[in-house]
């Protein structure tokens, strides 16, 4: 018997509770896992990597691994390269807003119509790199 | 309050699974920008995964409170994998055990229930920041 294996993308994003690029992490990743990239995608909490067990820092050998960061200190990439293994791309928003020429975000919470249209250019932008990735 | 309140750090889950981690932020936030200006703070909780100094610093030197998302309590057990002590633990799903007529929905964004729930959860919440921030416990 011939048995086909759904490959699928881990995505790791920032959670940044303290910047707006978390925030904006937070919104995009969801777009992808719920509505761009559903069946093709999945995620882990960041903090798992460290309150978790093997099987939650087998991620990154388990999944080729998005990692998708909001702000220059890299937390997403660098704790899954230390606690996981190394990601097969890294995002990191102010670059992906930078490219589009897009004002970063500033809002923590309840983002403004501008906002919400920067996480859906990198909603999209996340889902490119999925289908790299699945592409191969 | 005296003129001697430290500043108390709450964090929260860092959770993109479930709508008791949005809780958690939204309860972080309406601590920080409406309930105790001034007095609450908080960090992104990967810092602590990546051991920023700074971020150590602040969890080290500051009481802290942690509401967690789930079971796995990543909020608490990051503070604590770095020798520092959580002066309260929550999790965030008591806070809808306790106001069962508000039932959250959503991750990314919490709908109506989520953003009245987080709000009543703050607010109960208020009493223990300011214990803390008077230092009557670090």
């Amino acid at each position: 018997m011939i048995t086909l294996e759904v490959l699928k993308v881990g995505i790791v994003s920032c959670s940044g509770e303290a910047i707006p690029g978390g925030t904006l992490s937070r919104i995009a990743c969801r777009k992808v896992l719920d509505q761009m990239r559903p069946g093709e995608t999945v995620t882990i909490c960041l903090p798992l990597f460290i309150a978790g067990g093997k099987e939650e820092r087998d991620f990154a050998s388990k999944y080729p691994t998005i990692t998708v960061d909001g702000c220059e200190k890299l937390c997403a990439r660098k704790s899954t390269e230390k606690l996981s293994g190394k990601p097969t791309k890294s995002l990191i928003i102010p670059d992906i807003l930078r490219k589009h020429g897009i004002q970063p975000p500033t809002s923590l919470r309840n983002l403004r119509p501008e906002e919400k249209a920067a996480a859906q250019v990198v909603a999209e932008e996340i889902a490119r790199t999925v289908d790299e990735v699945l592409g191969g | 309050m005296s003129g001697t309140t430290k500043k108390v750090v709450v964090l929260a889950c860092s959770g993109i699974g479930k709508v008791y981690g949005a809780i958690a932020r939204e309860t972080t936030y309406e601590l920080m920008d409406r309930v105790r200006p001034g007095v609450v703070v908080t960090i992104c909780l990967p810092l602590l995964v990546i051991e920023d100094p700074e971020a150590r610093q602040l969890v080290t030197d500051n009481p802290v409170i942690t509401i967690d998302g789930c079971p796995k309590s990543c909020a608490q057990k990051s503070v604590e994998a770095l020798g520092a002590e959580v002066a309260r633990t929550y999790q965030a799903i008591n806070f809808y055990k306790a106001h069962k007529e508000l039932k959250p929905e959503g991750i990314a964004e919490l709908d109506e229930n989520g953003r009245k729930l987080a709000a009543l959860a703050a607010d109960e919440l208020a009493q223990v920041v300011d214990e803390l921030a008077a230092g009557e416990e670090k």
